[in-house]
């Protein structure tokens, strides 16, 4: 689902400055759990911040969030996981984002990820983790700086 | 009698009126309750004693005088040797029931070599692919000595039939084995989405166990039906409440359809419910859904069985209401949490392990959250004395108000055309949605305060032991299973799985069919596969 919700009934100007441009993100639940209540209120934040937001559901593959990424042209992929596959399921999404010459597709990620592996995905190139109990104006944060070309 | 009036109780330390305070799920609540808050409050008719209709306070007469409630860890990691180990152990350190956890492959019906079981084995729960894991898993704990819970949903009847093949195998009949089956499809279309084939075959594996339990298994619980996920993904506690009893009446309706009599199943019925962190709020919740389930039982169904009438419940303290920043805190929520089930009247519980929000638990963390049930059993004096809240202005006032919450929600639900509807139409999932986001605003906005996430936070998280699963559990347990399929009668398996296709597409009860397949060790994926084909899979629509 994606929502525009554009304060100005105006078409955008074609030629907008890039740091007016909306920046889109694609949320998902990646692997087998189904626990998405993070998901849903982190995806819901970004909307209510202005982010344009595409979210896939659940158990999705490295492979259709990889594909769905390029299709909807975004410029970042928040995994969601809580099942313990983090370690073999995110790098291979960074992975298949390389192949695709997607690579600067931001990937962060949330859910139940102990300290070192959260370190060792972030050596692998994910932008950030953000484990149980991070406030919602963290992640906005974040993806307002991180994802803005 | 001079009533006080409870609208603005003056302190002399401000001199003003207090703030307005409301409970985690936003239930208005006054700074002061009295009688005037009962009104013409009747004891017989509001609670009864324990033991009598409508059983607000306690199903049974004496309650923890006479029996305490099951202390039940949930456990499972890795292969069924590891969690036979811990089991054990959890045993010899005075636990009183297993409760099985497996892993994502084996809940969502796939085998541990199956691609999308990749890097999912064994890392929630133990991973069982055929009888010969079941087999292993509780290898030296005879099963008509203990009673065993098995949290699993949409392979749910798989499950069952090896551990009643392994009871055999025991020399144990099926009428000796007690224990419990999650079993509860519909919550997890509504909140935990651990569905696999959509609602109406669904349905008819859950009426398939139940009426496999009735005929055949009175000492075991077909059906558990869970409030706990709907509260995990953001419920409020009448949601919970609500949305719970309501599954459990679309299963009373579906076995009534099948031809049972209600009293034939219902007083096996057993619900599981979460124990948050308001503790007042879940004391009258526990209270409230007792007086609902008896009078629905009663008025609605006609039960004429006290028995039927019962609301039994487990309970689990809130996985939700723990906290990555300063783990150790946990501790202190999980006791309080099960301070209220205790005092709610629960029949058994789990105390969560204070690292549980970074991974499983460690031996050390799970033996901190079982000795957390035996200060309350054993230490506090809290069992002395049965529902000891019963007449307190507050906890009845609050009861009735979840009550009210609860019989409305069932209105709307019954408007809409029932629970099926709703969970196609969205309406559960929305409901939760919605409370799970106006939760996190309010923390946002400061409006609640967790101890360690918005306030007196500490700089840096300090390092926390945990548990780790390897890759080498992955690789073992494919292994086992690829090796397992090489030494079996390829016949047979062939055979036992073309009687269960046609079983499928005609109406009689799967269990044998089931029973037949898993002593042929049948894989879990291979039988899952089976049904799907004849079943289909269910797609949910996505409710953000």
């Amino acid at each position: 689902m994606s929502t525009a919700s554009r304060p100005s009934s105006k078409p955008a100007p074609r030629t907008e400055p890039a740091s007016q441009k909306k920046i889109r993100v694609l949320t998902l639940k990646l692997g087998l759990d189904g626990h998405d209540r993070g998901v849903k209120v982190v995806s819901r934040a970004l909307r209510d911040a202005g982010v344009e937001v595409i979210y896939a559901g659940l158990r999705q593959t490295p492979e259709m969030a990889v594909e769905a990424a390029i299709q909807e042209d975004v410029d970042g992929i928040g995994v969601s996981i809580l099942s313990g596959a983090h370690m073999t399921l995110i790098p291979r999404v960074l992975e298949l984002l390389k192949e695709r010459g997607a690579g600067d597709i931001v990937v962060f990620a949330g859910g139940i990820i102990p300290d070192d592996e959260a370190a060792e995905l972030k050596t692998l190139g994910v932008a950030e983790i953000f484990g149980p109990g991070t406030s919602l104006a963290t992640i906005v944060d974040f993806v307002n700086s991180r994802l803005r070309k | 009698m001079a009533v006080r009036s409870k609208t603005s109780p003056k302190d002399s330390r401000a001199g003003q009126a207090p703030k307005p305070a409301s409970t985690i799920s936003g239930v208005p609540v006054e700074a002061l309750y009295t009688p005037e808050d009962l009104g013409s409050f009747r004891y017989d008719e509001k609670l009864g004693d324990p033991g009598e209709f409508p059983y607000t306070r306690g199903i049974y007469p004496s309650m923890y005088r006479g029996q305490l409630w099951t202390m039940r860890q949930f456990a499972g990691y890795g292969t069924a040797e590891e969690t036979n180990r811990r089991y054990k152990f959890l045993l010899s350190q005075g636990q009183t029931g297993l409760s099985v956890a497996f892993d994502m492959p084996t809940l969502m019906g796939y085998d541990s070599d199956a691609p999308v079981s990749e890097g999912e084995v064994g890392r929630c729960g133990v991973a069982i692919d055929s009888l010969q894991d079941m087999e292993d898993l509780f290898a030296g704990i005879r099963l008509d000595q203990i009673t065993t819970s098995m949290t699993i949903n949409s392979p749910a009847a798989i499950l069952w039939a090896m551990y009643i093949a392994v009871a055999e195998k025991q020399g144990v009949q099926p009428a000796q084995l007690g224990g419990t089956l999650q079993n509860d499809i519909l919550k997890e279309y509504i909140a935990q989405k651990e569905y696999i084939f959509p609602p109406a075959p669904s349905m008819r594996l859950v009426v398939d166990t139940i009426v496999f339990a009735s005929r055949h298994m009175p000492r075991w619980h077909a059906v558990s039906i869970s409030g706990y996920h709907i509260r995990e993904a953001g419920s409020t506690a009448v949601q919970e409440l609500a949305f719970t009893l309501a599954d459990g009446m679309a299963y009373v309706d579906a076995a009534i359809k099948a031809g049972l009599d209600v009293d034939e199943f219902a007083p096996r019925l057993s619900f599981f419910f979460n124990a948050h962190i308001d503790f007042f709020e879940e004391i009258a919740k526990y209270r409230a859904a007792r007086r609902l389930w008896a009078h629905i039982m009663r008025d609605r169904y006609h039960a004429k069985n006290p028995r039927s009438w019962m609301c039994r419940f487990h309970t689990q303290t809130a996985g939700c209401s723990l906290t990555g920043q300063q783990v150790e805190n946990n501790i202190s929520r999980t006791a309080f949490e099960a301070l209220s089930a205790v005092l709610g009247g629960t029949n058994s519980l789990h105390t969560n392990s204070m690292d549980e929000v970074l991974a499983l638990p460690t031996e050390k963390a799970a033996q901190v959250a079982l000795r957390t049930q035996q200060i309350i059993a054993h230490e506090t004096g809290v069992t002395n004395t049965v529902d000891p809240l019963a007449g307190s202005y507050f906890v009845e006032s609050l009861t009735d108000e979840i009550a009210r919450g609860a019989l409305d929600y069932f209105k709307r639900i019954d408007e809409q055309g029932g629970v099926l509807a709703c969970i196609e139409n969205g309406f559960f999932q929305r409901e939760i949605a919605d409370a799970a986001f106006r939760y996190e605003r309010e923390l946002e906005a400061q409006e609640r305060i967790v101890v360690g996430v918005n306030a007196y936070q500490e700089g840096t998280r300090a390092e926390v032991p945990t548990l780790k699963i390897g890759f080498e559990t992955e690789r073992a347990q494919a292994k086992k299973v690829r090796a397992l399929r090489e030494r079996r009668d390829g016949t047979s398996v062939r055979n036992r799985l073309t009687e269960l296709q046609a079983a499928a597409r005609g109406q009689d009860n799967l269990m044998p069919v089931l029973i037949d397949c898993v002593k042929a060790y049948v894989t879990e994926g291979e039988i899952m596969a089976t049904l799907k084909e004849v079943f289909g899979v269910y797609r949910e629509p996505t409710i953000l």
